[in-house]
Parts: C-alpha cells; structure tokens; sequence
C-alpha cells in the first residue's frame, strides 16, 4: 500500500496548499481524484510519486515511512513508483527517440529488456517508425503514449496519472485509460488525478472529489 | 441538446447560392493540400499533412474542426497564418476576404502576412498560452505592447505607436473573461486557464475577422473549457468567424455552428455541428463520439495512419474494414448530400 496521512505541503511558507489531507492506494485498485485547477490534486500527485516533500504528515510505501524525497529518494523506492504527468512535451528529453524515451528507465536502473518494450510499445499502439521519431515530429498524443509505457517499463507497483489525458484526443484516452486499467487489474495500485467527472466515473473504482 | 439555431445549408451551399441570406464569408479554404518533404527534397519521405482541404469560416459563426492527435488539424493555423516551414509545400488555394479584394494566404508575401494578415485580420488563440508568454513581464505590459503594435497607425513606413490606455487594456481583458486585477500578475502566477484568456485577449487586440483558436483548451478544467468556449462564442456574436480546432468533442458540441470531421489529413464529414453530432454518418465520427466516457468509452480500433504512408481510397477503411453503416464506395473526396458533406459513406 503506497498511503499518506495527515500531509500538509505547500509551496510558501504559511500557505499550505494540503492541510491535513489522508490518502491510500492499494495494490489493483484505482483511486480517482477530481477537483478544479489550483485546489492542489498535483501537489498530491508529486507527493505520491515521492517528487515534493510534505512539510508534515507522513508516506508510507509497502509499510515502510519515505524519509526522502526527490533525488534523495532510494532506486527501490524511486523504481516501484511510475508517473504520467500532464504535459508529455515537457516530460521528455527533446534530443531523444521515443524508444530512447521508453527504455529510459532500464538503462537509469540497468535492468535488461526482458520483452517489455515491445510488449508496452504494441500496447500503447507506437509503431516501429514511430519509435524511430523525435518528440517534435509527433503528436502530443503520440507522446503520451511514449510516457505511459515508459512509466510502466519497471513494473511499478504503483502508477501516478496526474492528468494523464488532458492532452490527448478522446480515442487516445479511452486507449491509454484501458491500459492502465488492465495494470491495475494485475496488480498495480493507481492514483487517477483528473479534472474530468465523467471520465473517473468511467475509470476509477473510488473518486474523491475536492473543491 | 436543444439547437434553436437555423442551420439548414452546408458552408459548401453557401458557396453555390450566393443570393440566399447567408452570413458573409471571411475566409475560404478551397481544396488545401499541404505536404513536408524530409530528408533532401523529399528522399525520407512526404507527409501528407492536409489532402483537399475545403472550409468556410462565416462571419458569426464557429467552425469546430475535430480529429485525433497528428489527423493534420493544427497544420492548417500554420498554413493560414504563413508559418509552415521551410520544408512544407502547399497546393490550392486560402481566400481571406477583405473589403477591397481577396488575398490568398498560401501566396501572400510574408510583408502582408506579418503586416496586414497574422495579429490584425486573423487572431490566433494558441495551444497552452502560458508557454507563448514572456515570462519576465506581467500580462498587462505584453498585452499594451501588442496593442501599441497593433493598432499604431502606419505613415510613409514609420509606425506611429499609439499609446495603449489603461481602459483599451482592461477592456479586451474583460472581452476574454479575465479580471484586470490579473493583469498585472507575471505568467507564472497565472493558472493554465488565466493564461489562456491572456492569449485570448492578446488574440482580440488587433481587432481580427478571424479567429483561429488551436486546441485552445487543452488541460484546461471543464469549468475553464466552458469559460474559454465561451469567449470564442461571444467573439462570434461579435460578428468574427472562428475556427476551433480541437480534439475536445464536448467543447465543440457546445458552441460550434458548424463542424468538420477530419481524418489522415482529409475532411472526411461536415456540416451543421447539432446534425453532425447528434447523428454522425461517418464511422469515423461515430468511432470519436463512441470513445467519449459517456459515449461508450471504446477506442477506435487500430491507428490513424501515419502521415507519410496515407492509404489510398478511405483511410479509414484501410483502419478498420467494413465498418458498421452503409458501404463505403472508397471516394476520400466528399460528397454533398442533404446539406451535409460525406465522403465514402454515404448514408443510403
């Protein structure tokens, strides 16, 4: 279980943006998140990915406290934790393919492509010409797909979509959301941060909803 | 969805009957095609951008042009604002339609284009605002400077700039929905959505015809999409013609007049937007509306083709064969039927 309790974080002294917010993931179930811009679901987001130290509370991954954040985190902890940011054009490195993109984490971690590569690139639906190309000469959509499965390559056990669909098409979501659905169904536990009602209600087993 | 609206004529009918009353036309898109050529004159391929292109922006009315991610929608800001690169080829014809005579934007000189048409005739709303801002000036002084640009007056080459008073500059604030007060906030104390409507009243500020808004509200919540679509409606009622291109359905659905469906770079079904979506002939259009969360939450089979491999005949054919509906005859070319525009599948 990948939980939180009693955080309060913020980015100016005084202001906290979370004041005493709990939250849990378990492994296979989908927590959804809902909430206008600005009420702090991202900050949530990056707290869960272990990206932004909470000022207070704590965070618990499989029944150990997270001590460290950021870049201070341990590879064990930062490997069982995937992440699908928003904006995939600001989340990639602009000067590499996108299967340099996707097998990323591999080499960071110096783990060997047992197949997953292939099997997340067919899944997300990148062709091999696709996987050829550089950010600037896809799609945003294309991207994501790209940042999706380089999420997934380590076989996290928990997966953070902090608006993961915001910027792709309707067809590409329903694609994308199923994957994360069929990890999840094996196991994952996924935190699903969206601004959009309707598309939790379709893809989460819980939905909090904040103002 | 109620739709009080009279939309009886595609804006290919208007083309034909010039003597019915129909809101004036301010820009036409005849049969644009728009190619890049990679590698060496074209060795490591051609993409296939946009094939045969045709819209027509009204006066008081939005067009939403809707499609998947890489379908070649947004090429077509670059094309019409004569901002494709290098690399790019184009064919046929974009007709702005001004008092005096027509210019077409494929062949206008870049002198007019950055003179008379980007910023003055036609508005472009970008995609994520926030990253087209200077980030070490508040919105207030980049908003003055453009209108200062915009609407100094030009005398034996030398620009006259007029000052921009505090109350012309809180005013297109107040047009795109954003309160002075935030004006004077840097970009980066602006949320996404306050961001946008700084693009918006930067687009509003030389007093456009057109205005072309590109995925104008992406990552934006539903609240702002609905304030940003919102704008674009009241800009219309203003007497501009927007585009809106988008792949949100649900903010088309909300303000277009008229909408365009297009795929593999092609219009592939258009007219009035209530028909269209309310009873989608292509199965393309059905397959978009079936991938909605309240829409069936189905993706579309397979993949849209890759731009520089289009298949011949209906593309979307070649994705997934014999989609349920009538036959395709495999004509990518639109058809008129019923005030309406159809290619392949035409309703029997």
């Amino acid at each position: 279980m990948l939980s939180a309790t009693d955080l309060v974080v913020g980015y100016r002294r005084g202001r906290p943006v979370l004041d005493g917010v709990d939250i849990e993931l378990h492994p296979g179930a989908t927590v959804g998140l809902a909430g206008p811009s600005g009420c702090g679901k991202s900050t949530l987001a990056a707290v869960l990915a272990l990206l932004l130290e909470p000022w207070s509370g704590s965070v618990t991954l499989d029944g150990r406290p997270v001590r460290r954040f950021r870049h201070r985190v341990s590879a064990a902890e930062r490997t069982s934790i995937g992440v699908v940011f928003q904006q995939p054009r600001l989340a990639v490195d602009p000067r590499w393919t996108l299967d340099a993109v996707v097998r990323a984490p591999l080499v960071a971690s110096k783990r060997r492509d047992d197949g997953i590569v292939a099997e997340l690139t067919e899944a997300v639906g990148l062709t091999r010409e696709l996987l050829g190309r550089r950010p600037h000469e896809v799609s945003d959509g294309q991207l994501q797909r790209a940042c999706l499965a380089r999420a997934l390559v380590l076989r996290p056990r928990y997966l953070i979509c902090d608006e993961m669909t915001s910027m792709v098409d309707a067809s590409t979501t329903a694609l994308l959301v199923h994957l994360v659905r069929s990890v999840a169904a094996a196991g994952t536990g996924v935190l699903a941060v969206s601004h959009d009602d309707a598309l939790l209600d379709a893809w989460a087993d819980d939905v909090v909803r904040w103002r | 969805m109620t739709d009080t609206r009279v939309t009886t004529t595609s804006a290919e009918d208007a083309a034909t009957s010039a003597g019915t009353r129909q809101p004036a036309s301010a820009l036409t898109v005849d049969r644009l095609s728009v190619r890049f050529l990679l590698g060496r004159k074209g060795k490591a391929g051609v993409v296939h951008a946009a094939t045969d292109v045709s819209l027509r922006l009204r006066r008081g009315r939005v067009l939403a042009l809707v499609g998947e991610s890489g379908c070649g929608k947004s090429v077509l800001t670059s094309a019409l604002l004569g901002l494709l690169p290098a690399n790019a080829q184009t064919r046929g014809r974009a007709l702005l339609h001004g008092p005096g005579d027509d210019l077409d934007l494929c062949t206008a000189p870049e002198r007019s284009m950055s003179r008379q048409v980007r910023g003055r005739r036609i508005g472009l709303v970008p995609q994520s605002a926030a990253s087209h801002l200077t980030p070490v000036r508040t919105a207030r002084a980049q908003l003055a400077e453009t209108v200062r640009q915009l609407r100094g007056t030009t005398l034996r080459g030398t620009t006259l700039r007029g000052a921009a008073s505090r109350g012309d500059v809180d005013g297109l604030a107040e047009r795109a929905g954003l309160s002075p007060a935030a004006l004077d906030a840097y970009p980066h104390e602006l949320s996404g959505g306050m961001a946008q409507r700084v693009g918006f009243a930067l687009a509003l500020a030389g007093e456009p015809d057109v205005l072309l808004a590109d995925e104008p509200t992406t990552g934006l919540d539903r609240v702002l999409v609905d304030h940003v679509t919102d704008g674009l409606a009241a800009a219309a009622a203003e007497g501009t013609a927007v585009l809106l291109i988008t792949h949100d359905l649900a903010a088309a659905r909300r303000v277009a007049d008229d909408a365009a469906v297009m795929y593999a770079g092609r219009i592939v079904e258009a007219g009035p937007a209530g028909e269209v979506f309310a009873d989608p002939w292509h199965p393309y259009t059905r397959g978009l509306l079936g991938a909605l969360p309240d829409g069936g939450f189905e993706p579309i089979p397979g993949h849209p083709p890759e731009l520089t491999d289009v298949p011949g005949g209906c593309a979307f054919c070649a994705r997934v064969p014999d989609p349920p509906g009538p036959p395709c005859n495999g004509d990518p070319e639109p058809v008129a039927v019923g005030g309406r525009l159809i290619a392949g599948h035409v309703p029997c």
